[in-house]
């Protein structure tokens, strides 16, 4: 089959849906390439590099949606591209299927097999194919890119002769993939960074890239309210935004990516926490394209309001646009990789497949958004037997005194007997069998165990004490007495000598 | 020599044998601690030969010198990777000593003895010869497992549980008809049929045990031949022999309970036999598990060298694969190259306890970079590449965080905490209890399909 790259069309978008690397590993999947002239121009990629790579470059759009099986484009498409797609072509790009109704019916209408890339289930076998998170990534980083470059002074603190400069400090909202991208971005720029989310979980995260996560002092004040989810849930914003108005006296730089699926982005930064910070000061709203965390925001624009600086850039990802069709383009090629297992070049879409059946939007002229709930995992079988087990540890438990109360019972018991019966000489013999006991096992539960192998050669050779048992018989006038202790005494000297050799040898290899 | 000297020269042996032990808790008492073992054992060899022997001289010094030069010639040829087989067929030499002396000493019509005395020391001599016999085949079995000559997958009868039973009731019945006949003088039938089934009862226990729970069986095998040794001692009425082998049974007892422990398996379940059976439902329903990614050499070796703190985690594998030289020579490089290496090592990597720390320090790493799985475990979170080679059960995630899994509550190196690991292993097998393993498939886990040892010199030469 044949891939088709068009230009993309929306202006200032300069990314790619493939590149000339993604060409490779494309052909070596069996597929045939057609990219537009210019297409990777506004990301570097030039015409000769795709060329090199193997595909075919078309002089017009029209040759590229003609000559194809496949269209990989970034942005949905715009009207005049609908018009040239054709029926029993597959279309995979960002849909916006959720927004979108009416072109995905128009998509239908068409004949046209649509993949939307954000419809991936997010589950940890699309990994790879995950454009969103990679987008995430991209954005995060650019965000903390742009906002040095609004900022007048350095991230990183330092002591020079010129006077010292403390170092930035950035506050992130919502550790999500792109505020751990924007957190690490900045740690590298040498500011101090600290991240807030709602999600505890997240905790973790954040504090392996060395920031600091904020925590809400809420749980105490929230326990014991009636109405608990309602309440807690205005408790918590209250909070939360007062942690904000607090730390947006300090911080220098604010980056926000709160993001509700499906809803409006939450109103985090008031106008008042914005003329709040200090003079310089920057912020930039990753959720711009859905209204913004920043009541000041404006999508697209960079807005100063007093001397705060609030960028509401919505193109994140097209301002690094190498970076970003590198990676889209190896999303896309391992999407096609997913759709054409056998390597010969014809992608299928398998509906049973969980990954490509969340993604396809559009099939056999019925729109197929949404896609069903994700199978569920094996994970909840686990939980009628854990919740079993721990239904039946209550009624096992015994008192803590039984164990060894009939273990000191059974024991002194048993030595009672003995007692009784057992002649003196027996008696002895056992005092000093028990004793040896307990100090073999005070010993031995010092030896390190990195020793362990020694230990066991060692007491090896010395359990061949027994050899005195057939020394004490070899004397015998018996033949069968004393041939029995003679190979006794040989296969114990073996042990004897062979223990103790192989012991010193491996301690001998002990080194500091 | 006066009998009190001789039993004066078995009191110092006795010590020594202790600060043998003693001395092995830590590396730099350890080779003193092998010094003071063999004083003791010459001690007490010189002893009793001075003491009590009085004839027989040729066979007795035949016996020692050709027993002693065969013994050094096995120490000397044995290569490390081996030791858990030699440390086995060395076990089984106690056993068969044991059952030798029990019977001679049955046989000796010089022991005279009647009543309460002459009971005890018959079953003295019943239970002398049955752990040794017992320890004899259990020893030749697992030797054949661990050199391969036999093949590690636990053998498992029909109805094994009822056939242990009845060979242990036989065991008592004979037992008392032994008793019985020995009033008379007689009981060597009974004594011989014992020793066949305590044979039997000794192979088909091992022969129940998979190649992962041999620490187990190699360290109870060790514990038996102690007790072996103290049966016969009771027998002879030497307290020698009782003192050293409660202290060699007790050690081997210890080891086999550290050993239960760090699987989080009961002693009896190891014993009654593998994994296959209890495990094979539960490992099916992990299901879908995501996918792996392979990474090769070239990749590695960048990643390698912009870690900061590396820790390997060795396995049977790194043993079967002959890889310790070359993971020596993969530490040295990143040494050079300012990356802190350390290695963890889980109480059950290998086929017995210690088998990592011995090939390591065959290959020469310093002792103090190598640590244990208590020492190092709270410190992966801050560990930017973990090298796992050649092991599985032992790194899974599972065992903490799948409540039924069959290796559930089995304390594991926590690798997954650190910033990246490599997996070295062949293929995509499961490890030894059966149970995928979800390490493989996280986003921050990387595998290295392959022989360990041509993976580490190719590791080696990108570095």
């Amino acid at each position: 089959m044949k891939i088709g790259v068009p230009k993309e069309r929306a202006s200032g978008e300069r990314r790619v849906a493939t590149t000339p690397e993604a060409v490779t590993h494309l052909k070596k999947l069996g597929f045939d390439v057609i990219v537009e002239a210019g297409a990777g121009a506004a990301a570097s990629f030039t015409d000769e590099a795709y060329r090199a790579a193997g595909a075919e470059v078309a002089d017009s759009a029209e040759a590229v949606y003609g000559g194809s099986d496949i269209v990989l484009k970034v942005r949905a498409p715009d009207p005049a591209e609908l018009e040239q797609l054709r029926r029993g072509q597959m279309l995979i790009s960002f849909l916006a299927p959720a927004q979108n109704e009416a072109m995905l019916a128009q998509l239908a209408e068409r004949g046209v097999t649509a993949l939307a890339v954000e419809s991936i289930p997010r589950i940890s076998r699309a990994q790879k194919l995950d454009a969103l998170s990679s987008m995430a990534n991209i954005a995060g980083y650019r965000a903390m890119v742009e906002a040095a470059q609004h900022f007048g002074r350095f991230f990183m603190g330092q002591i020079t002769a010129a006077g010292k400069v403390p170092p930035a400090k950035v506050l992130v909202i919502g550790a999500g993939v792109a505020g751990l991208s924007a957190i690490g971005t900045a740690k590298g720029m040498g500011a101090i960074v600290r991240a807030f989310d709602t999600r505890p979980s997240v905790k973790e995260q954040v504090e392996s890239m060395d920031a600091e996560f904020l925590m809400l002092d809420f749980e105490e004040e929230g326990e014991g309210a009636g109405g608990y989810a309602k309440v807690m849930s205005q408790e918590f914003i209250d909070a939360e935004m007062a942690l904000f108005r607090r730390q947006a006296e300090e911080v220098d730089v604010i980056v926000t990516t709160a993001l509700i699926p499906g809803k409006p982005a939450p109103k985090l930064i008031t106008r008042d926490m914005v003329e709040a910070m200090k003079p310089g000061s920057v912020i930039v709203d990753l959720a711009a394209e859905q209204g913004g965390n920043c009541e000041l925001t404006k999508p697209n624009e960079v807005a100063v309001h007093g001397d705060v600086t609030i960028i509401g850039y919505t193109d994140l990802p097209s301002r690094l646009a190498a970076q970003s069709s590198q990676m889209y383009a190896t999303n896309l090629r391992h999407l096609l990789a997913e759709m054409c297992p056998d390597k010969n070049g014809q992608a299928t879409v398998d509906m049973e497949d969980e990954v490509i059946r969340g993604a396809t939007v559009v099939k056999d002229g019925a729109v197929t958004w949404p896609p069903p709930p994700p199978k569920l995992s094996a994970a909840p079988a686990g939980k009628p037997a854990a919740a079993a087990a721990a239904a039946a540890v209550p009624k096992k438990e015994t008192p803590r005194w039984v164990a060894p109360l009939v273990t000191f019972g059974i024991g002194g018991l048993a030595l009672f007997g003995i007692g009784l019966a057992a002649p003196p000489s027996f008696m002895a013999h056992l005092t000093v069998f028990v004793l040896a006991c307990f100090v073999g096992y005070m010993v031995v539960w010092n030896v390190t165990p990195a020793l362990h192998t020694p230990l066991m050669s060692v007491t090896n050779a010395i359990s061949s004490i027994i050899i005195i048992g057939a020394l004490l018989q070899i004397s015998s006038p018996q033949p069968w007495i004393k041939w029995a202790a003679g190979v006794a005494v040989l296969i114990t000297s073996i042990n004897i000598a062979g223990g103790f050799a192989v012991t010193r040898r491996m301690l001998a290899m002990f080194r500091k | 020599m006066p009998t009190g000297l001789v039993t004066a020269s078995y009191i110092g042996a006795a010590v020594l044998f202790i600060l043998a032990l003693g001395g092995l808790s830590h590396q730099e008492t350890a080779r003193r601690g092998n010094l003071y073992g063999m004083l003791g054992m010459a001690l007490a060899l010189l002893a009793t030969l001075i003491g009590v022997v009085s004839d027989n001289f040729a066979i007795l010094f035949g016996a020692l010198v050709v027993g002693g030069a065969l013994g050094l010639m096995l120490a000397k040829r044995v290569q490390m990777t081996q030791m858990p087989e030699l440390v086995a067929i060395l076990h089984s030499l106690v056993g068969l000593a044991a059952v030798l002396v029990g019977f001679a000493n049955f046989t000796d019509p010089a022991v005279q003895l009647a009543g309460a005395e002459k009971t005890i020391h018959d079953v003295e001599t019943y239970l002398g010869i049955l752990i040794g016999a017992v320890t004899f085949s259990g020893s030749v079995i697992a030797f054949g497992k661990l050199s391969g000559r036999i093949g590690g997958k636990p053998l498992v009868l029909p109805g094994r549980h009822w056939l242990n039973l009845a060979l242990l009731l036989l065991a008592i019945w004979f037992g008392a008809w032994f008793l019985d006949a020995a009033e008379g003088g007689a009981g060597l039938a009974p004594l011989l049929l014992m020793t066949a089934v305590a044979l039997l009862f000794g192979i088909h226990m091992v022969m129940a045990i998979g190649g992962a729970d041999m620490p187990v069986v190699i360290s109870m095998l060790n514990s038996y031949s102690g007790w072996a040794a103290s049966a016969t001692g009771f027998m002879l009425g030497n307290d020698l022999l009782i003192v050293t082998g409660a202290l060699v049974g007790s050690s081997g007892a210890i080891l086999s309970y550290i050993m239960c422990r760090a699987m989080n398996r009961r002693f009896l379940s190891v014993i009654a036999g593998g994994f296959g059976t209890s495990g094979a439902s539960a490992a099916g329903a992990a299901g879908e598990q995501g996918e792996v990614q392979p990474l090769d050499p070239a990749d590695a070796a960048v990643m390698l060298k912009d870690a900061k703190n590396v820790v390997i985690v060795p396995g049977y594998g790194m043993a079967v694969a002959q890889a310790q030289h070359a993971v020596y020579e993969l530490t040295k490089e990143l040494q050079n190259a300012g990356v802190s290496v350390r290695f963890a090592i889980h109480p059950v990597a290998g086929r017995m306890p210690g088998h990592m720390n011995v090939l390591l320090a065959e290959a020469n790493v310093p002792y103090d970079i190598v640590l244990e799985m208590d020492e190092i475990n709270d410190d992966f979170p801050e560990v930017d590449v973990s090298i796992v080679i050649g092991a599985n059960d032992i790194v899974n995630p599972s065992a903490q965080e799948v409540p039924d899994s069959p290796i559930a509550g089995m304390p594991v190196l926590e690798v997954w905490k650190g910033r990246a690991t490599f997996v070295l292993k062949r293929s995509m097998a499961t490890g030894y209890a059966g149970v995928e393993n979800p390490l493989f498939f996280r986003e921050n886990t990387f595998m290295l399909f392959g022989d360990a040892r041509e993976m580490l010199q190719a590791l080696i030469k990108a570095l």
